[in-house]
């Protein structure tokens, strides 16, 4: 059985208790996207704004538990100033990295050049998330979030 | 009346050892554990008279068949029914309540009708009529709550005004509040409208009298009453359940069919259509005959003690720090406490007390409206029920603190 120290990491309590980015951006001129674990009531609202095909500005609102708090926290601080398709490939092998599975995926399927070296850093400290299943969707949250507005913004 | 107090070692979960703790286990408004009693009767009838029901002629089938139609006798008798044929088989209190919008509220609800529910209905009780409402353009009424976390029923004759059916839980899954079921249903009636009670989380810890409460349909399950999984209970006055359109149809539920139609049943198989489950409902039987040898006022004197022994042991060591939603009175509620400790999140309590072997819940509990009425996204919910003791309760005053250590913003 894994213990708690495997799944709260200290860098995660503290994006918890100091979380990066929080509140809203204006919107309009910034995109919106709110989401919903319906599972645990956990609730995360993402502003953001681009220029130039990158991230310039982003935003996490909302309320849930450390892990679905921290790991928005780690997400804003992960991609604020990224280009879309940096952000796109961040989002993939965080997904993977929570994917009971432990899929590796194919360097292949990244879309920009640069993801050769790309590393996840902090985000890593959410490794231990897999161990518990059921927090999995507390971390993916904010990340479904962002990748919906986006979506939403290029559809 | 006290319950034996070493009521744990007849259910074998309890002595399981979970993060090298044994079990506390404190979620049974989720689903209550199950007694070797009933476990034995499950296995007893797969071993010895497993055979189809109401068809065989032979005599394991004429056993399994009287075996099932003896439960359904004990949970008539159980819950003060006038006859076992007001006693339906379902696989569960969201089914009987499916069974209840469609039959009964396929026949008699169109557009300018109401359906008056509560804020702290489950969603059993409210998603079925929201399905049917969006079909039929009838009004979803809604009692408020009183900050205690009570039903609000000074504006009771308003909202009675025009209801056909009043559905409303008899106690909270969420708060615990006990609510005067009696004192709705005959204002209910007086404003000529049905009352469907979801005794869900009644059944299984007070004495019930379908009279009593003045119901006229009655929705269980049978997963909290230390009965298995897979089995729940419609009630209803034989009159009602005999004016309603059958739900699902298919065997058992007809008395002929023809190429030009059918003959629906006799009660209660008009609404019991297919192989039943009979194992479960055996199950059931032997549930009620465990709950009946304890007797349910001492259950429930049990229950008032442990959730006075909570409320104290809660608020001794924690005070302001800790909030417990829905009434102070041990007596006005049942041993449901839902509790907002510090700041920390539901989810990583829970996690916590899950490492000390504790299972308690945290979420919205299938009651989303009462959330958003309550103001947060979830809680985190301790339940209690016969075989818990003080020692439980101890675990859990003693868990909270570190947790708070962890997670205190
Ligand atoms: C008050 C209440 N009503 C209805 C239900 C639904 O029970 P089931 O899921 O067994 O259908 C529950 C339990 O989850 C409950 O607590």
């Amino acid at each position: 059985m894994p213990g708690l120290e495997d799944l709260y990491k200290e860098i995660i309590l503290d994006h918890y208790k100091n979380p990066r980015n929080r509140g809203e951006l204006e919107s309009p001129p910034a995109h919106k996207t709110e989401g919903f674990n319906p599972l645990c009531g956990d609730e995360v609202t993402v502003t953001f704004e681009l220029r130039d095909d990158s991230l310039a500005e982003l935003r996490i609102a909302g309320q849930g538990c450390s892990i679905s708090q921290a790991s928005a926290s780690m997400m804003s601080a992960a991609v604020q100033g990224k280009s879309i398709s940096e952000v796109r490939d961040l989002s993939r092998e965080f997904k993977s990295m929570m994917s009971i599975h432990e899929e590796s995926i194919d360097p292949k399927e990244l879309d920009s050049a640069s993801t050769a070296t790309f590393q996840l850093g902090d985000l890593e400290a959410l490794k231990g998330v897999v161990k518990f299943p059921v927090r999995i969707k507390c971390a993916t949250l904010s990340w479904n979030t962002l990748l919906t507005g986006l979506d939403e913004l290029e559809a | 009346m006290n319950l034996p107090s070493d009521l744990k070692e007849q259910f074998p979960l309890l002595s399981q050892v979970i993060n090298d703790h044994q079990i506390v286990y404190l979620d049974s408004a989720a689903s209550s554990q199950k007694p070797d009693s009933v476990i034995e009767a499950m296995n007893d009838y797969y071993r010895t008279i497993n055979a189809n029901v109401h068809r065989g002629a032979y005599e394991i089938a004429a056993q399994a068949t009287e075996a099932m139609e003896t439960s359904r006798g004990q949970i008539a008798t159980f819950i003060g029914a006038n006859s076992a044929s007001e006693i339906v088989f379902t696989k569960n209190a969201t089914e009987s309540f499916n069974l209840v919008a469609r039959s009964w509220g396929g026949q008699n609800l169109s557009e300018g009708d109401t359906v008056l529910i509560t804020d702290m209905e489950h969603h059993a009780n409210i998603v079925p009529w929201q399905i049917l409402g969006a079909e039929r353009g009838f009004e979803i009424r809604w009692i408020p709550l009183t900050s205690d976390g009570l039903l609000d029923l000074t504006q009771l004759d308003q909202l009675l005004d025009g209801v056909k059916m009043v559905s409303v839980t008899a106690m909270s899954n969420v708060l615990g509040t006990l609510n005067p079921v009696r004192e709705i249903a005959d204002r209910a009636h007086e404003a000529g409208a049905l009352v469907t009670v979801d005794a869900s989380q009644y059944v299984p810890h007070l004495p019930t009298d379908v009279n009593d409460l003045g119901a006229d349909l009655m929705c269980f399950t049978g997963h909290k009453m230390c009965g298995p999984t897979g089995i729940g209970v419609l009630w209803g006055r034989e009159e009602i359940l005999d004016s309603m359109p059958p739900f699902l149809g298919g065997g058992e539920m007809i008395l002929d069919v023809r190429k030009d139609g059918f003959t629906p049943n006799e009660l209660p198989h008009k609404f019991e259509a297919g192989t039943p489950p009979i194992a479960e409902i055996i199950g059931l039987g032997a549930a009620v005959s465990f709950l009946e040898s304890l007797g349910m006022t001492a259950i429930r004197q049990h229950e008032i003690r442990l959730t006075e022994y909570a409320l104290n042991a809660l608020d001794d060591r924690y005070g302001d720090e800790l909030t417990i939603h829905g009434p102070k009175d041990a007596s006005q509620r049942g041993g449901v406490l839902s509790i907002q400790y510090r700041d920390v999140h539901p989810h990583d309590l829970s996690q916590v007390l899950d490492q000390r072997g504790i299972c308690i819940r945290a979420g919205h509990h299938c009651a989303k409206p009462l959330m958003r009425e309550l103001g947060v996204g979830a809680t985190a919910r301790a339940s209690l029920y016969l075989y818990n003791d003080e020692s439980d309760i101890d675990a859990l005053v003693d868990s909270l603190e570190p947790a708070g250590e962890m997670f205190a913003l």
